[in-house]
């Protein structure tokens, strides 16, 4: 999952070209992106296994009165590690919380051991962390199933947060072409999900929790549990329960909007490109036609419908 | 020569950085404030809230874009998807000049979003200056590089870090952003004068300063941004404002943030020392006519 190639063997000696400067950097980086040893230590063994993480820094980092080339190379080792901890914590307050301060930090150590940064922004930093513990469900359990359902939603809160918006279709635009031949798409920051657990209202209570306890702590400090277990406990597991939803913005506020089967199977044959026709016989025959027009005048409202043309969406760039 | 052609001759006076806390204060108050500077990457994006505030503060104010993931110094091209979103973004602000780092973050397309010192090399120095070139071509717009504030030297190097400094900007014939902060903290890190840095600077290039807190430690001194700026960073600054002339000058406090209030009040002390070296260049001027 890394592009990082293998580390060099050894530092230039001097540095006469790109390449050396290549090498050099290949090497460092190596020396941050790996694990924290016990107590956020750099490890005293070298990658290799063979030789002393000593010898190989020694090579490149100069130590100074005060500090070695391996305490100075740990300076960024260590602020490489709690940079991107602290970032996927902000970014995953639902998981966090489901799997407990430790094995969430645990989770997010694997994850960025096997994952490193791939973007230019923090941003980006969780994007792989679904698939991440869908693979490795042994870092979430007893809640894996749950861990993966809250991966998912909050990614999914990333994307609709800041993602690229097309212009939505008006009801004239709609009216111009006949249902069964009329195909539209849904904006690309709008994402459908099936979940077999109340991911959005637990994350909200979390968030309230949160809230909560951020005001009362302004109030009197130290009143609330300051346990990470304790606190946990406050807050139990979800329990199974088999959930629609529709991750979105709205006026560029984020909000998850709670579907029935039905919408969210028009829903998503319209995202695959299928004509309204088509997806309406997807949604099934009991639906009234006069609900299936609420439904759409409601997706409508919120923005949710954009035009497509000759199977693709047409992008637009928010001004 | 309160500007110079690396901040398009503009005088901004005193900015702050934009930060999520202050959004709401910014946009209800409309407080009178020199200009703002943002980061980039919170605003390369494809739309929502982050772009909706962002021309909102447009409408009100003036912004200078200051990036923290170019890495000029990386060994790796730049990045072409990366260039495309900051020129739509350089459009948007219409940014005057747009600062980065000198430094290095990322290797193979793995990146650290660290601000890595750079091996003081001819070597690095031409890789380096290349890339700003180009990176400059590239987004039509005049680049200044900041010094950034490091823990760790390399045995590879072969000259100071102004030398290099010099070297690198020289050669792409672009601005600086000095940091004096970072000065003050590379060299209780490393052992060197503050002033020797300050003097050794080609002055004429300075486009832009920072100033900022930082944490001591035990056995070093880290970048934090989270504190109001020291004295000694202070004096350096009147020391830079002197040598360089009146340069449009931003306070960084990224962390543990207070109000808007405190973190422009601290900024606008600067105002103190700006009117000093403008004092002390009016009576040099006296004396040069006399």
């Amino acid at each position: 999952m890394s592009g990082l190639r293998a580390a060099p063997r050894h530092a230039p000696a001097q540095l006469r070209s790109t390449a050396d400067l290549r090498t050099l950097q290949r090497l460092m980086t190596h020396a941050l992106v790996r694990p924290l040893a016990a107590g956020d230590r750099t490890p005293k063994q070298w990658i290799d296994g063979r030789r002393t993480t000593a010898e190989v820094v020694g090579e490149f980092i100069k130590p100074n009165a005060t500090l070695t080339a391996v305490e100075r190379i740990e300076i960024y080792h260590r602020v490489y590690w709690f940079r991107l901890i602290g970032a996927a914590t902000d970014d995953c307050p639902g998981l966090q919380a489901l799997l407990g301060p430790r094995k969430f930090e645990r989770l997010i150590r694997a994850y960025l051991a096997k994952c490193p940064s791939r973007s230019f922004t923090l941003r980006d930093l969780c994007s792989r962390l679904p698939e991440f513990v869908r693979r490795f469900p042994s870092l979430s359990r007893p809640q894996a199933a749950a861990a993966r359902a809250i991966a998912r939603f909050e990614w999914a809160q990333t994307e609709a947060f800041d993602g690229p918006s097309w212009p939505p279709l008006t009801a004239a635009q709609i009216q111009r072409v006949p249902a069964p031949q009329l195909r539209v798409s849904l904006q690309p920051y709008l994402s459908l999900h099936e979940f077999d657990y109340p991911v959005d209202r637990y994350v909200l209570a979390v968030k309230e929790r949160s809230a909560l306890r951020s005001a009362a702590s302004n109030a009197r400090e130290g009143e609330l549990p300051a346990d990470p277990v304790k606190q946990r406990r406050t807050l139990p597991p979800p329990r199974r329960e088999k959930t629609y939803l529709a991750v979105h913005r709205f006026e560029n506020r984020l909000y998850y909007k709670r579907l029935d089967p039905a919408q969210y199977r028009i829903l998503l044959a319209l995202q695959a490109g299928q004509t309204i026709a088509t997806a309406l016989a997807r949604g099934g025959r009991r639906i009234q036609p006069a609900v299936v027009q609420e439904w759409f005048a409601t997706w409508m409202r919120l923005g949710w419908l954009c035009r497509r043309v000759r199977g693709k969406a047409v992008p637009v760039r928010e001004q | 020569m309160p500007a110079n052609r690396f901040n398009r001759f503009t005088e901004y006076g005193i900015g702050i950085g934009l930060r999520v806390p202050h959004y709401a204060h910014i946009l209800e108050k409309k407080p009178v404030v020199d200009w703002f500077e943002i980061i980039s990457e919170n605003f390369m994006v494809d739309g929502g809230r982050p772009l909706e505030v962002l021309d909102q503060i447009l409408e009100q104010y003036q912004v200078v874009q200051h990036g923290v993931s170019m890495y000029f110094g990386s060994a790796d091209k730049p990045d072409r998807a990366h260039l495309k979103r900051l020129k739509a973004l350089v459009k948007r602000t219409k940014t005057p000049w747009l600062s980065d780092h000198l430094c290095w973050g990322s290797v193979d397309g793995t990146y650290t979003h660290d601000l890595l010192p750079m091996p003081y090399t001819f070597a690095a120095a031409r890789r380096t200056a290349d890339k700003i070139r180009q990176v400059r071509d590239y987004l039509e717009v005049p680049i200044c590089v900041e010094n950034v504030s490091s823990y760790a030297e390399y045995h590879v190097s072969e000259m100071t870090e102004w030398e290099f400094l010099s070297e690198v900007t020289e050669r792409a014939d672009c601005g600086i952003l000095l940091d004096v902060n970072n000065i003050y903290v590379s060299a209780q890190n490393h052992g060197f004068n503050p002033y020797d840095y300050l003097n050794g600077v080609p002055a004429e290039r300075v486009g832009q300063m920072h100033v900022a807190g930082h944490t001591k430690f035990e056995k070093y001194i880290l970048d934090t941004h989270d504190h109001p700026v020291l004295d000694p960073v202070w004096q350096l600054y009147a020391h830079a404002t002197k040598r360089c002339g009146v340069t449009a000058t931003l306070l960084e406090w990224d962390d543990k943030i207070p109000s808007f209030g405190e973190v422009h009040d601290e900024a606008l002390k600067a105002n103190a020392f700006i009117a000093e070296a403008e004092a002390g260049s009016a009576r040099s001027e006296i004396a040069l006519h006399l």
